[in-house]
């Protein structure tokens, strides 16, 4: 009787997940779909077509602004992961003056809203004659990215045991090549993750770009910020159905090699 | 002697890492807050800013038509926050009893509607939401209803995309902190003749209690901010905080009074965030994602 009562359960609470998952990915089928829309405006499914996944290599605005995109994402993540983790690596080391200062600055761009970090930089960028385009877009994407880098990579630093680099030294190597031979291959799982949190952040992110960017220097956020306005062609559409797929594919096979769960 | 040497030497290696990062962090964190700080107590002649003193910005906090702003926005975080725990909670709490295995297809499944634009997917929104929409069909063809309802451009289309966008930082926090769970707890609770209801509210609850707080901190300061999804979702009609503060640096052209807004956001989450920390809050907590 209990037995059975707990397998309702469990079956209540799988059906409601499926609800969950259905609410986050209903949108996202619902772009699919339209992207192979034969009407232009996305209102009414009217009939099936292929013609903007070749209508969409024509239109050089919008991968133009996807290659920004990918290109501030790049760089970005870069800067990002080159500073994040020297920082990680030096706060978890050494004990100095100033340590919780930088701490508190690392907190900063985390908890307080998207949009006082994109105006601030925007004050600043404004201040200082920073070119307004995709140096200000790189510079203001690190800076958000770089705490999340820190933090990822300080949990897996957590883990990390001192004394074999202090083994390495013994045995003669330097300081510069116990950090790259002993060190980082430790560490690298947690640099990863915290690159690539930092990608998507960037790629993702909206409300930064759109106070840090200058003319002619759109991101596809910004763009498709833009068509929302007047209509959001399906060609747009198509282009993320593209990289939907291309991003479950990669997923799909990266988790297949990997059996060991991940950390969010 | 080598070896004394480098053990006390740390000056160069501790340069080389943690400079960069400080440099970063004052000159595009610290100093661009404190001049807007410094912004907020300027005079702005309907175009530049003046570099004159005044508390007028501060002041102009209070005007009556920004008060029923700032009421909808807190409105619509609370009301976000508060969907987010009771949609999220036994989401989480299914994902934490799970297996190894399918904790971790869990989760990915998950992140990956991150991978797609969020404008994107508020507009996937829209176009089931509209007035010729999946949704008002799906109600007409039902008998529901017999004319299609307005359910885009209201607060509650608002609300929706607020929950829709923000509510993965509130599963995350949320399972990390039931999938730390003793269970012995729940056991001896359990043994103790606790029936299933008092042993959630006296024993589990309690116990997440840190992951509801740092999922809620998570989603309300964001949703206070997120302009965009007020004009996607409810085409201007329900302006946020967020929407104030953009009009001031774009359309509207008053720096100065945008700074005190964000000046008063900042304040706003020190507080927050200082009750978090008194409570025993870990802020890395706030960064997982």
């Amino acid at each position: 009787m209990r037995s059975r009562q707990k397998k309702i359960g469990r079956i209540l609470s799988s059906i409601y997940s499926y609800l969950v998952y259905l609410f986050l990915y209903l949108p996202i089928f619902i772009i699919i779909l339209f992207s192979f829309n034969t009407s232009e405006r996305n209102i009414v499914f009217e009939g099936f077509t292929f013609e903007w996944y070749l209508k969409l290599f024509d239109n050089g605005v919008l991968l133009n602004a996807y290659g920004n995109t990918l290109f501030v994402g790049f760089i970005s993540t870069v800067i990002a992961t080159v500073i994040g983790t020297l920082a990680s690596y030096g706060m978890s080391k050494y004990k100095f003056k100033g340590k919780g200062i930088i701490d508190i600055l690392l907190y900063i761009p985390v908890v307080i809203p998207e949009i006082v970090l994109g105006i601030s930089l925007l004050a600043i960028f404004n201040l200082s004659n920073i070119p307004m385009g995709l140096t200000s877009l790189i510079i203001a994407h690190a800076t958000f990215s770089i705490p999340f880098v820190v933090f990822t990579v300080n949990a897996r630093l957590a883990g990390f045991d001192r004394s074999v680099e202090e083994a390495a030294m013994d045995l003669g190597a330097g300081r510069i090549k116990t950090f790259f031979t002993v060190t980082l291959p430790i560490i690298l799982p947690g640099v990863i993750s915290g690159a690539f949190l930092a990608f998507t952040l960037s790629v993702d992110d909206i409300i930064i770009s759109f106070f840090t960017t200058g003319p002619g220097s759109n991101t596809f956020p910004l763009k498709v910020m833009e068509l929302t306005k007047t209509g959001v062609a399906p060609d747009v559409y198509a282009l993320t159905t593209i990289v939907f797929i291309v991003t479950v594919a990669v997923t799909f096979i990266t988790q297949r090699d990997k059996k060991k769960p991940i950390k969010g | 002697m080598k070896r004394s040497y480098r053990a006390r030497n740390k000056t160069i290696p501790l340069l080389t890492t943690v400079s960069p990062v400080a440099i970063w962090l004052i000159l595009l964190v610290a100093a661009p807050l404190l001049y807007v700080l410094f912004l907020s107590f300027l005079s702005t002649d309907g175009y530049n800013v003046v570099f004159l003193f005044t508390l007028d910005n501060y002041k102009n906090l209070f005007n009556p038509t920004y008060l029923e702003i700032y009421a909808n926005s807190f409105l619509i975080a609370f009301f976000t926050t508060a969907i987010c725990i009771l949609v999220g909670y036994p989401f989480a709490y299914h994902m934490a009893r799970a297996g190894k295995r399918k904790k971790t297809v869990m989760m990915v499944m998950l992140m990956v509607p991150f991978w797609t634009n969020s404008l994107i997917r508020l507009n996937g929104w829209k176009t089931l939401l509209g007035k010729t929409g999946f949704v008002n069909t799906f109600l007409q063809n039902l008998g529901i209803i017999r004319e299609p309802v307005e359910i885009l451009y209201t607060r509650g289309a608002v609300l929706l995309g607020m929950v829709y966008i923000l509510i993965p930082y509130m599963i995350l926090p949320l399972f990390a902190s039931i999938d730390k769970l003793d269970h012995s707890f729940l056991e001896a609770s359990n043994d103790l003749g606790a029936n299933k209801v008092k042993t959630f509210l006296h024993v589990t609850l309690p116990l997440t209690f840190a992951g509801i707080f740092s999922g809620s901190i998570m989603i309300f300061i964001p949703s206070l901010g997120y302009f965009f999804v007020s004009d996607i979702m409810g085409g201007g009609k329900s302006q946020l905080i967020g929407n104030l503060i953009e009009t001031q640096f774009k359309a509207g052209n008053n720096w100065p009074f945008g700074a005190s807004l964000s000046m008063m956001l900042i304040f706003l989450i020190l507080i927050m965030v200082t009750v978090y920390k008194k409570s025993g809050g870990d802020m890395e907590d706030l960064g997982v994602m």
